[in-house]
């Protein structure tokens, strides 16, 4: 794998995505700010106060967390599917010095590179809301990298064994709004049964939760074992995506 | 002078074996064309040649290199024309060019010229700027064929170049692929049309079921079994070569 030759293909990504970020980050943006109303405001009101905070500060710095994991995955699974089958952008790529390890690392890259830059909306607009008490959280931003890094790896994964667009959604349900609505972003995982709390260790948007929710607070020490968990886990997950997608391109 | 060399090569797809056991030898400059029918097994070799997919077994060389060693020099020495219109939608013409130049590490400057030279050879200059939605089939191919060129192949792989085209814009296609070969691209193309065999190719590989049949130039596969092109792929094969 050549690194430069990965950047060939974020830079022919990046290229595409100034063409469609006008109708795209509508999208991505919009949704997660809906969350962040409808809930800050509308249940925020019937709850009084969580771990010291209004509900909707409690909620406001996972609201980025999530806008990151979205944007990488939405990427990595339906973006990279149409490329890969639809578009046949890939056969056009790998036709060129660049091979399939390159075209791999470039996807993935590339989608890191959408979550900073979506968590990035969300910092802005919640700093814009005064939810946010550090202008620290700046340091969040290759937290973000790391974090959309490991959802792009799974994802890809995911593309690279589905028989069909459509088993997609089979990751959404199963795997994505589960981990969502379990990660604490919306209430505390501590007053459910000790599994959840377990269960929910396991999953990366947990770990980025927590530590969005700390950087934000000013506090950079509490989290540094889900500084570790994130970095660990997306070298782990490394060598998947490239194995499977050349199984699944080349076989 | 040889520039690809194939010898007992087999590709396997899910248990199916698509490519069986075939031996070629492509010469510098001529126009080499496998003919046969959907299914043959054109495809699957075109594709190990430019190291998009690995032999099962049996060894292929491109300008004396085995493409499973190094696959990114050979492909930098390539162009390839695919069967699909894998064009970028979302950019203009001139756009896919140049993002197109950049994966053979092409400076932007020279990219420039490099694109505006073949655009106004495959006679697009006037659409540069245009959407490639905008763009008829014949264009697309057009399209295709200058990013093909971008980094001046010297081999050039044409999967199906002319299918699914109008005659006319054939014709135009064919008389492109015909300047190239006076300039002497190695020119290295599958093919299902009789006529398009004919036209261009200095020797053609006769593909039936995974298997090279025969290879010889044209004139001479005509004279020795008489009739023309299509006849001859019937007594060789008892299949017609287009269904």
């Amino acid at each position: 794998m050549k690194i430069k030759r990965a950047m060939r293909v974020w830079q022919r990504h990046f290229a595409v995505y100034t063409k469609l970020y006008k109708s795209s980050i509508a999208l991505n943006f919009i949704e997660p700010v809906l969350y962040l109303v409808a809930l800050g405001f509308g249940l925020g009101a019937f709850v009084k106060e969580v771990h010291g905070k209004t509900y909707i500060q409690f909620i406001a710095p996972g609201i980025i967390a999530s806008s990151s994991m979205f944007a990488a995955t939405y990427e990595s699974t339906y973006g990279t599917y149409v490329r890969m089958t639809f578009q046949k952008t890939f056969d056009a790529i790998l036709a060129t010095p660049v091979n399939i390890d390159d075209l791999v690392a470039g996807e993935l890259i590339w989608a890191a590179t959408k979550s900073v830059f979506y968590g990035a909306i969300i910092i802005v607009a919640i700093s814009i809301f005064g939810l946010v008490e550090s202008p620290l959280v700046v340091m969040l931003l290759p937290v973000l990298f790391v974090g959309g890094f490991i959802f792009a790896e799974i994802s890809m994964v995911c593309v690279a064994v589905v028989p069909g667009i459509d088993s997609l959604n089979y990751y959404y349900t199963l795997f994505m709004t589960p981990m969502f609505l379990f990660s604490g972003i919306f209430f505390p995982l501590d007053p459910l049964p000790p599994f959840v709390t377990h269960i929910a260790y396991f999953t990366p948007l947990f770990h980025l939760t927590n530590i969005c929710r700390s950087f934000a607070a000013g506090n950079f020490l509490g989290v540094t074992g889900d500084i570790i968990w994130l970095c660990v886990a997306a070298l782990v997950l490394v060598p998947w995506p490239f194995r499977l997608m050349k199984r699944r391109i080349v076989r | 002078m040889n520039i690809v060399v194939a010898k007992g090569l087999t590709k396997d797809y899910n248990g199916l074996r698509a490519v069986n056991g075939v031996d070629f030898e492509i010469r510098r400059g001529e126009c080499f064309g496998f003919l046969g029918p959907n299914g043959a097994g054109k495809t699957t070799v075109m594709r190990v040649l430019y190291c998009f997919i690995e032999p099962t077994s049996g060894d292929i060389e491109v300008f004396g290199i085995n493409v499973k060693d190094k696959p990114a020099l050979i492909k930098s020495q390539l162009g390839v024309m695919p069967q699909d219109e894998n064009l970028d939608l979302e950019l203009s013409v001139i756009e896919n060019l140049i993002v197109y130049a950049r994966y053979f590490d092409m400076p932007k400057r020279k990219a420039m010229s490099v694109a505006n030279e073949l655009l106004s050879y495959v006679e697009l200059s006037g659409k540069a700027r245009a959407n490639i939605k905008s763009l008829s089939g014949g264009m697309k191919r057009s399209l295709l064929l200058a990013r093909a060129l971008l980094n001046n192949p010297a081999i050039l792989i044409l999967d199906e170049p002319t299918t699914g085209l109008d005659p006319h814009t054939r014709q135009a296609v064919w008389k492109k692929l015909n300047d190239l070969k006076v300039r002497e691209t190695t020119l290295i193309l599958t093919t299902h049309y009789m006529e398009e065999a004919d036209r261009l190719c200095d020797r053609v590989a006769i593909m039936d079921q995974g298997k090279i049949i025969a290879v010889d130039s044209p004139g001479h596969l005509k004279e020795m079994h008489g009739g023309n092109l299509e006849e001859v792929y019937l007594k060789l094969t008892g299949r017609p070569l287009e269904d």
